[in-house]
Formats: structure tokens, sequence, C-alpha cells
């Protein structure tokens, strides 16, 4: 049972969306959970990516990511009507929901993309929210519409200033701890390193803070342990104990490390799908790629 | 010993067969039929299979040397009851159809059996011609023979698809596709139920497909096992996972299951809980498995997109069969140096003889009565080194394996690029989170009476996930005895509704 592409957008340079068909998925997600895909069932590699939302009536759902090593160029390069061959879930624990009050949102860079789903259904739990999105430019920045319209309170910051105030969301994360009410509980999903100073910020006010976190993963189910992180000086599974977790108890800097496991490999993956797609005169416009070795 | 005189051995055999003169003491002086097998210095370079299998003579001489006792005693020792002593019989007479059909009465896959079963402790351990020699490698070599009719059926190129039962309507769910499933779908599958095969991965196979490698237990031979059940009518639904796709509650409530066996294997890899085991290069046997052989990461950058470390030096934790595979990987993954680290001595280590041998003749290094303390990482975090201490061998534990003890102040350390821990599986928690009223054990596995039932009406669970940790014969047979229970469980609703109607 393959998937096939119902509708695909550019959001920036290396950020895309796809609603593709995934009935089962679509109708058994809850916010904060992902999915696994393998384009191809014999030569692709398993990547997770996590669900920025569903339509249960068209049993699709959407899927954003961005651009940076062989298999999302190559699931960039996907036209609508064609099909994934396996994508699994959903995966991970669900966004634990209440109504705790005032909640901040953060998202970065495509961490705006999972984050939604969970602002939106803590909007409907009654909470009061402030979201903070952040960008390298302006250019970069997804989602604000749909934020604006579930947030009590938006703030867009940039990191070049062309759009929103110039900085960095730890600071307007910063200030609003330093509020008279402050806020009851913080959500953060982007760059590992962008959640790991966040959580430094938040610490020193002792907001409760969960981040999502994307690991290398395999299977997704609690088999291959590639995907643990230290909590609390303890291993975790990612996909079975988390993807959320106290971010306060998160060894960031470990995870950091693990995430570059394979970053030679993956640079040698994409530089060999470039080099077949300019043969094959696939490649017309050439983009620079990200040179990290994250995938949010 | 040339083929051409092994025919010979086998023509007077055959002769003096005829002439009703042939006796145990003939029987006996036949030579013991070592398996073919590539060179271990060539074959660590490959990942083709290992073992190449008996050529007709061979099988036919090893076949002569079983006296066909009258109690069978082999039979007993073989956890699915395969009638061992006809099946051998025929193959002596050259009837290796009728051999092939004697053991699928009794075992679904001979080809995985026939390759990855322990026989040394089964069957072969039992055997009378072995204990006539005091010594089990000169038993008959059963599981040989079980491997060469079933590689001989597959060659014949007919499809043996079992008959089917007139369609019952009665709908079958089996969680998972690994050997214990195939068997409990196969065998509802006969009794004319409409089967699913719900799997979590893009492939069927399970530890089969994911777990042994290639060189081990060739993929095609499950991929066929698999197109069997197809055929017969078994749906297999891939990339669903129960628990998070549907609960096992929805199958039987909302989607029509009026069975359920859970088969999902053991799949939690446990770790030493010692420092530095989150490091870069550091995987659990699982992980390096997966990527080694489901996703064909010996191919990378050549028709596989999966990563592994090509590590230089490594080593491997553990002394079972799963810990020999990841050795023997590694070599195929070009490692120049991989080191078997085990707490005990090679006595203790559960892992079959044969694979043990087969790793030591690679080059494989076994370092006993030692074991890692602690990962050292370098600035990276990527692994440098391990600290191990060394252990001593003290009491018999309650498994009866004498105890390591760590000899104090004895701690050196192994320069080292991955380390692949392989000391076990715990319970996957998936199925457990998301099924209430399903009784687990303290170690989180399924609890089963003796007809592999569960806690949950209409619910079976068989294999690792009920056993801890176990074989692909004993999933097998929990399989089977699930099936049988759940023929009846549903032949009694279907005569319950006919009797409502």
């Amino acid at each position: 049972m393959s998937h096939k592409i119902i509708s695909r957008e550019q959001l920036s340079e290396n950020v895309f969306a796809i609603d593709v068909t995934a009935e089962l998925i679509a109708s058994a997600a809850k916010p904060g959970q992902f999915i696994i895909l393998a384009i191809n069932s014999e030569y692709s590699e398993r990547i997770p990516l996590t669900i920025a939302g569903c339509d249960t009536e068209k049993g699709t759902i959407r899927l954003i990511w961005q651009r940076l090593g062989k298999t999302t160029a190559e699931l960039a390069d996907l036209k609508v009507g064609e099909t994934i061959e396996n994508i699994a879930g959903p995966l991970g624990k669900p966004t634990h929901l209440e109504n705790f009050g005032l909640v901040v949102c953060v998202g970065g860079g495509i961490g705006n993309a999972p984050l939604l789903p969970i602002a939106t259904a803590l909007k409907k739990q009654g909470n009061k929210i402030i979201s903070i999105l952040g960008a390298r430019n302006k250019e970069l920045l997804i989602l604000e519409k749909e934020f604006a319209a579930i947030s009590d309170e938006l703030i867009v910051t940039t990191d070049d200033g062309s759009y929103g105030r110039k900085a960095l969301v730890t600071e307007p994360l910063k200030e609003i701890c330093q509020r008279k009410q402050k806020p009851d509980k913080v959500f953060v999903i982007g760059p590992t390193i962008m959640m790991k100073f966040c959580c430094e910020v938040t610490r020193q006010f002792a907001v409760p803070t969960d981040v999502s976190l994307n690991t290398i993963m395999v299977d997704g189910t609690g088999m291959c342990g590639g995907c643990r992180v230290e909590i609390d000086g303890k291993p975790k599974f990612v996909c079975v104990d988390g993807p959320e977790f106290d971010g306060h108890k998160v060894n960031f800097d470990l995870m950091l490390k693990r995430l570059n496991a394979y970053k030679n490999n993956e640079q040698k993956a994409l530089e060999q799908y470039k080099n077949h797609k300019c043969k094959i005169g696939l490649d017309k416009k050439k983009s620079p790629d990200s040179n990290g070795g994250e995938i949010i | 010993m040339t083929e051409q005189k092994r025919q010979q051995l086998l023509d007077e055999l055959l002769e003096k067969q005829k002439q009703g003169q042939l006796k145990p003491a003939d029987r006996f002086a036949i030579p013991c039929q070592a398996m073919p097998q590539q060179d271990a210095m060539e074959r660590r370079n490959n990942v083709e299979e290992v073992t190449t299998g008996y050529s007709e003579t061979q099988a036919r001489l090893e076949a002569f040397r079983c006296l066909g006792c009258k109690t069978a005693p082999c039979v007993a020792g073989c956890p699915v009851r395969i009638n061992i002593k006809d099946f051998i019989t025929a193959i002596a007479d050259g009837e290796f159809a009728k051999a092939l059909g004697i053991i699928k009465e009794n075992s679904l896959l001979p080809a995985v059996c026939g390759r990855v079963c322990p026989q040394e402790v089964q069957c072969q351990e039992k055997c009378t011609v072995g204990l006539k020699f005091k010594d089990v490698n000169k038993a008959v070599s059963i599981g040989r023979l079980e491997r060469f009719v079933a590689d001989w059926g597959a060659e014949q190129n007919e499809k043996d698809v079992p008959k089917i039962a007139a369609k019952t309507k009665m709908k079958v769910a089996i969680i998972g596709s690994g050997p214990g499933s195939i068997v409990a779908a196969a065998d509802t599958a006969r009794a004319g139920h409409d089967v699913t095969v719900f799997e979590a991965f893009h492939k069927p196979g399970g530890v089969m497909v994911y777990g042994i490698p290639e060189f081990r237990l060739p993929k095609k031979i499950v991929q066929k096992e698999i197109d069997v059940l197809e055929e017969m009518g078994v749906k297999i639904i891939r990339n669903f996972i129960v628990g998070r796709t549907r609960t096992i509650e929805q199958l039987m409530s909302e989607d029509g299951f009026d069975a359920v066996y859970i088969g999902v294997g053991a799949g939690l890899p446990s770790f030493m809980g010692i420092q530095g085991e989150s490091l870069v290069g550091v995987y659990s046997a699982n992980e390096y498995l997966t990527r080694a052989n489901l996703m064909k990461a010996y191919k990378f950058g050549n028709g596989s997109d999966t990563p592994i470390i090509r590590a230089k030096k490594i080593a491997v934790v553990g002394g079972g069969n799963v810990a020999m595979d990841c050795a023997r990987m590694a070599l195929r993954l070009g490692a120049e140096k991989v080191y078997l680290l085990y707490r005990r001595t090679e006595k203790e280590m559960p892992a079959r003889v044969e694979e043990v041998h087969h790793a030591k003749e690679e080059g494989v290094e076994f370092h006993t009565l030692q074991s890692p303390q602690k990962i050292i990482g370098d600035e990276n975090s990527c692994v440098k080194a391990v600290e191990c201490i060394k252990y001593q061998l003290g009491e018999p534990d309650e498994s009866g394996r004498r105890r390591p003890v760590a000899i104090e102040n004895s701690e050196f350390t192994i320069d080292l690029d991955a380390v692949i821990i392989a000391i076990g599986n715990g319970a996957n928690p998936l199925i457990g989170q998301t099924t209430p009223n399903l009784k687990l054990n303290k170690w989180g596995n399924i609890i089963v009476d003796e007809n592999c039932k569960t806690s949950i009406d209409g619910v079976w669970a068989g294999g690792d996930i009920v056993l801890g940790s176990a074989t692909v014969i004993l999933a097998m047979g929990q399989g089977r005895a699930a099936a049988v229970a759940i023929n009846k469980y549903l032949s009694e609703k279907l005569s319950e509704r006919s009797g409502d109607n």
C-alpha cells in the first residue's frame, strides 16, 4: 500500500510541505506524534518526520521537512501524484495536553511545523498561548499566519532582522519569563541547539519546559535503540519513551554529537544523488544545501 | 573424500542393502559428511551464504548413517516432533520429494530450521549414533539433511501451496511476521479463516529478515515462505504498528477480527548500564544488524541509502548467536580487528558451537573472562577505547552456569572505533502499554497458558514476547500450538453462531 502525494508546496528555498494519503495514520495520530518513511522499499533509508497535520476526511497527513541530505532531497523532488512506498505510524507518545494556564510555544525553523498542532490543541484546552517563532531570515519563516490565528500573542524573530525582531528566540522568551505573570509551561521545538538554549533560559525561572527530540532512528518502535538520549543521566529511547521530554533533563550536548554520527556518509550520499540528477538532467536549478547535519 | 569415492561407497551400501546384508557396523563405518562451505578468508569479504549444502550423494551417505532406531529418540528432541526417522530413510532411498512431504507435516519452514536450529541440543543430542561415539558432533546431521531436502524442493521450482479448507469468514489477526507468526498464519489460513498479518517494518519476515544475516540465512528463502503465505490468501499489511496504527481492542471491536495472535518478538535491546554507552559508535546488536541486513548498509552508496559506521577495530560484547552474527558482519563490513568480549568462558557461551567455530575461522578474536566497564570517547564523543575488567568463574547461578566474578584491579583498555552490545533483549513495551487487561510478568513478557492463550479472550501470544529469548523453532512451536487453539476456538464460535441462527 503506497502513499500518494495529493498536494505539494515549497514553503521556502529548502522547506517543503506535502499532503500524502495515509488514512489509518490520519485517523489515529495525535499532536506530538511522528511517522517513519522510506521512499523506496529496496534502497531507501528510513527517516522520522513529525506529523504537521491531519485531514481525517481526506485521509491525508501533512509532512513538512527541510532539504538537507539525500533522502530529504529525493522527497523534495517527488511530484503530486507520485508515491512514497512506506509510511509507518503514528509513532511516539502523544503530547500531554491539559489546561496549564499561560503557555509559551517556541518554534525554530521547521520546528514550527510539528509545533502547530500542539499549540492548536493547547489553545482548545483553554490555555493562553504566546507563540515565539524564530527563523534565520524572513524567507525561511513558515506558518506565521497559522500561528497568528491561534495565539493570544505572537512574536517573530529573525537572526538577520529581515523581519520581526532581530534576535534569537531566547531573548523574548527570557523577557516573558520575567513578566509579572510567569508562564506555567513552555514547549520548544526547533534545532537541538535552540532547544538547549531555551531550556537554559527557562531553567533560571523554574518554568517547566517540554522539548520534542528528533534523533536518528531506524525502526521507530523501540527495537534498535539508535535514538537513545540521556535523560537525567539515564538512557531513554526517543521513539517509545518520547519524542517529548522534560527539556531540563536532556543531555543536549551528547544528542548533538549523536546527530552527527553519519554526517560524512550523508554528504557523500547527497553528492551522489545530485550528480546522478545532473546526469539525467533533472537538476535544472542547483540548490545550495544547508550544511547542518540535522533534520527537524 | 572425493565425490567419486562417495558415489562408490553409496553404491556399495545400496548393494548391501539390496542383499539384505546391511549391518549397523556398516552404517557406523560411514564417515560423517562434512558441510561444504566457502573458504573462511574468502567469505569474510562477502555476504554470500557460508555453507553451501550437501550434494545428493553426501546427503544419501549421511542418511545411511541413521540406524532407524525403533524408538526414534531424535523425535523427542525436536520441538515440533518432525518424523525424523522416516524422512531420513526416504533420503537414503533417494526419495527426496517424499522426505520433504514428511518434514512438512510438522514444519512449515524446513529451509530455515535446517539452517538455524540448534540441532546439537535438540534432535541430534538424542541421536543413538552420536551417543555410541560419545560425541554429539558425530550424530547423524539431521539439520543438514533437513536443509538438503528443503533446498532440493526449492530447486524443483514447484510451489507447494497447502490446501485450504472451506472458507469460514472468521477473521484472524497475526501481529508480527517472524517464524512463529508465519506458522500461526499458515495454520489458521489452512483451516479456512480469513487471515491478515500486520508487520511494523516495510518488509515481512521478522528476525529472519532484520536480524539473522544473509550469510547464515539467505533472504530469498524467507521471501519464498512469505510468497507461499500470500498465495494461500493471507494478507500481509506492512508498516502497520499494532498499538499505534490500531490497537488490539480496535482490531477486535471495530475491525471485526475474531482472534488475534501476538508474535511481535522481544525487540527492546538491553544495554549494560555502563558509562559511555551513548557515545557515537556504540550500537545495540539490533541496530547494527538491522542496518546491515534489512537496510543493506553493506551496499551504502551503491544501492542502499542507509549508512553504518565502518569500524576498523570493533568489539562485540556477548556470547550468543547474535553476538557471533554481529562479529562476523563487522568483518564483512571491513573491520580489521573484531574482538568478542565475554564475561564467562567459551564453555558457557549460549551460541551454537558451529557459529563459534565459523566466527573463529573467519578471524574473530575471542576474549573471554573479560567485559567492558566503561566506554571511552574522544573529543567528538566518538568511541576511542573500552576499559575492561577481568573475571573468574565462581559458583553456579540459577541458570546452572558458573557466575563470573570480577577480579579487583584487573582493569585494562582496548583501543576501538566501535562497540556492539549483544547481551539480549527485553520485552517491547508497545503492545503492553496499549492493551489494557493484557497480563504481563515482571519483565514485561506476556503471560500465556499451555495453549498460548493470554489473559484476554480471543488473544493468543507466542515466541520471544512470551519466552523472553528463544529460537526460531520454539517460536514456530508456539505459533503452531496457538493456531490449534485458535482454530478450536473459532470452530466453537462458528457452531455457536449457526446455533443462534
